[in-house]
């Protein structure tokens, strides 16, 4: 529909804007905006610690941070559809430290090579996500009780496959190459650059297909500006890791995940089924979707990737133990997910809230430790920045939903 | 109107069924032409929300014979319905909120195509705009959230939805409940284009003051039981409210119950 200002909204009784700012506004209509807060965010937390150490921009430190990150990322890829969903997974902690586990054992004491042991830790957390999933559509058991009771009864499995060894030293090549190899430079500038092509190859392929069906268009220019500002983050996070040791592989691993996953949940009708479920769930019905088959899949998606963060956290810490999976990250995962704007109510938020809300987690878990604060302290914040942004997410659903009354 | 000795479009015969020993309908037949607008009237359990789940195959029938374009039909369930073109609106409209208009429009019939079957956004897009357009649905933009549409939007849009797919008869349950008066009459034009378009249309309302200014005809069912059926031309509200409530024809006196 061209003529948009012949069909007003009959709520819209507001006096006209005019000048620059409505120009802007109405350039800007039908763009997602909701990322630009969160953005600032991170630049407003990246101040304030810079400001108190200087260290914290430094490529090392961001790379450190990065590598910091990857497998809590990897985990919040699988909790996003979860929560789009309306529901909550509590057992994603301990699965990722059992696969882990089952990982090791099944490596070191079992003498399985690295990939096939890698391979039956992540068929072990399918295998949770079936039953839990099971459990919750079809017995109509409550997501947050199941997942509640898996959160006690995978991590009490962890010590189980442990046994009487409660570290496993990791020492296979396959394994710890998942996290511990950094590529040098010019992979990462190819990386770079295919990134960027594909940005541009998106859009400007988007575009063609809707003016060939006569469809409104965003101008050029704004398309043009998106395209340059992603592509000089894409050229700066790779500049920072190769002004460091280079791109680490588990930060690709991460990154890869939220790209296929956000294709997944943006151009296929699996993902937009999740969508619609978390919307509402009779009306999924009713367009005859089946909406178990959905629930299932996505439980069984959450514990996957949990498997393949607690893999990577594995990797990265050369070891697992009993304490793997447990203390803040399942917490963490769900906070940087409604951090990153996925909404707690279902329904609402996409992938790249994993990538934005583990940045910010993060970010100031890093920031704190270079400050040295003690744990006391560092728990109590990100449990302040979690409530914020809870908050956030109630405001806003309560004024959505006014204005839809 | 319909042409005389047209067969109808959807005809019911002696449709029986009953919840235990609840008799929810009792021989009702009913019929609904191409082109016509039929409101379904009644009071609460006159058994207009059971007959029109027994249409939409929610409910089994317990006897009696169902033709749709003068063959007889076997409903085993809702896709039955679908496929014979037969589409039901209901009251909670089940549309996700969360999705645009265009996405609600495709829910569960997405086109997709290319390598990996993604979907086609730009063509479905176009179509939504062209479906809207052809029923003169005013929506300021097809990629709106339902969440900020009105009332009267989003019914126009559960109705695009339901007649977009070549649907011959739709069943509307209570279209204009909760709306106000100048999303009422967007809704009470989107009911006069589908008949234009020579779609058979059920209204299931409350409402006769709006039922009346878009029925060719009304049902009046009582007690499970077909009692009447008037013409908005010829019959006066009274006589409408007398044979749902059940007092006499052309009296407005209410029957008085029976003394204890």
């Amino acid at each position: 529909m061209e003529n948009l200002e012949s069909h007003p909204l009959p709520d819209a009784n507001k006096p006209e804007e005019k000048g620059l700012f409505a120009r802007l506004k109405k350039a800007l209509q039908g763009e997602d905006l909701s990322i630009f807060p969160i953005l600032l965010g991170i630049v407003l937390i990246w101040a304030i610690f810079q400001i108190a150490n200087y260290h914290f921009l430094s490529p090392l430190n961001l790379t450190n941070l990065m590598l910091q990150i990857a497998a809590l990322g990897a985990m919040t890829v699988g909790i996003v559809p979860v929560l789009l969903l309306g529901e909550l997974d509590l057992s994603i902690g301990s699965v990722s430290g059992l696969c882990a586990g089952v990982m090791a054992v099944l490596n070191v004491k079992a003498g399985w090579s690295g990939p096939w042991a890698v391979l039956a830790g992540i068929l072990v957390g399918v295998l949770i996500g079936l039953l839990q999933g099971t459990l919750i559509v079809k017995i109509r058991l409550p997501a947050f009780i199941v997942t509640l009771a898996g959160m006690l009864g995978w991590s009490g499995a962890l010590l189980l496959v442990l046994g009487n060894t409660g570290t496993i030293n990791i020492r296979d090549k396959f394994i710890l190459s998942l996290a511990g190899t950094f590529y040098p430079a010019y992979v990462g500038w190819i990386v770079a650059a295919v990134a960027i092509v594909a940005v541009f190859a998106t859009m400007i392929s988007d575009r063609r297909g809707r003016i060939k069906n006569g469809l409104r268009t965003t101008s050029l220019t704004l398309l043009l500006v998106k395209g340059i500002a992603i592509s000089a983050l894409i050229v700066a996070a790779v500049a920072v890791m190769n002004g460091n040791r280079g791109l680490p592989s588990d930060v690709v691993i991460f990154i890869g995940l939220v790209i296929i996953f956000d294709v997944i949940l943006k151009h296929t009708t699996f993902g937009r089924y999740i969508y619609a479920v978390g919307g509402s769930a009779d009306a999924a019905r009713r367009a005859s979707i089946n909406v178990d088959r959905i629930r299932i899949t996505v439980f069984s998606i959450a514990t996957t990737l949990a498997a393949v963060g607690g893999i990577l956290a594995g990797s990265r810490l050369l070891a697992v133990n009993q304490a793997s999976g447990a203390g803040e990250l399942q917490m963490d995962t769900i906070a940087a997910a409604v951090i990153g704007g996925t909404s707690l109510f279902g329904g609402i938020g996409n992938m790249w809230s994993a990538l934005i809300g583990t940045i910010v987690i993060g970010s100031i878990s890093n920031g704190m430790d270079l400050l040295a604060f003690p744990s006391s302290i560092k728990f109590i914040i990100t449990a302040i920045v979690l409530v914020i942004s809870v908050t956030i997410d109630a405001v806003t659903k309560r004024r959505r939903d006014a204005k839809a009354k | 109107m319909p042409e005389k000795n047209e067969e109808p479009l959807l005809e019911l015969k002696g449709i029986t069924k009953s919840f235990g020993a609840v008799q929810a309908l009792d021989g009702v037949d009913f019929e609904v032409y191409r082109g016509e607008v039929v409101g379904l009237v009644g009071d609460n359990g006159a058994g207009k929300s059971t007959l029109v789940k027994c249409i939409s195959g929610i409910f089994p029938i317990d006897a009696g014979e169902i033709r749709f374009e003068g063959k007889p039909v076997v409903i085993n369930g809702p896709k039955d319905v679908a496929k014979l073109g037969i589409e039901t609106v209901y009251q909670d409209l089940a549309l996700c909120d969360n999705l645009d208009v265009v996405q609600n429009l495709y829910l569960g019939r997405e086109k997709t195509g290319g390598l990996f079957n993604f979907m086609d956004e730009a063509t479905m897009e176009k179509r939504s705009s062209d479906v809207l357009k052809g029923l003169s649905v005013k929506i300021p933009y097809v990629r709106t959230h339902i969440a900020s549409l009105s009332g009267g939007q989003r019914q126009s849009v559960a109705v695009a939805r339901a007649v977009m797919w070549n649907s011959k008869l739709v069943l509307l349950d209570e279209p204009t409940a909760a709306l106000g008066v100048a999303q009422t009459r967007m809704v009470l034009d989107l009911i006069l284009n589908l008949k234009k378009q020579g779609l058979g249309v059920v209204v299931i309302s409350h409402n006769l003051a709006d039922v009346f200014k878009v029925v060719d005809r009304m049902v009046v069912l009582r007690l499970g039981r077909r009692v009447g059926t008037f013409y908005p031309k010829t019959s006066s509200n009274e006589q409408i409210v007398a044979a749902i409530t059940g007092a006499e024809f052309g009296s407005t006196e209410v029957a008085q119950p029976v003394a204890k």
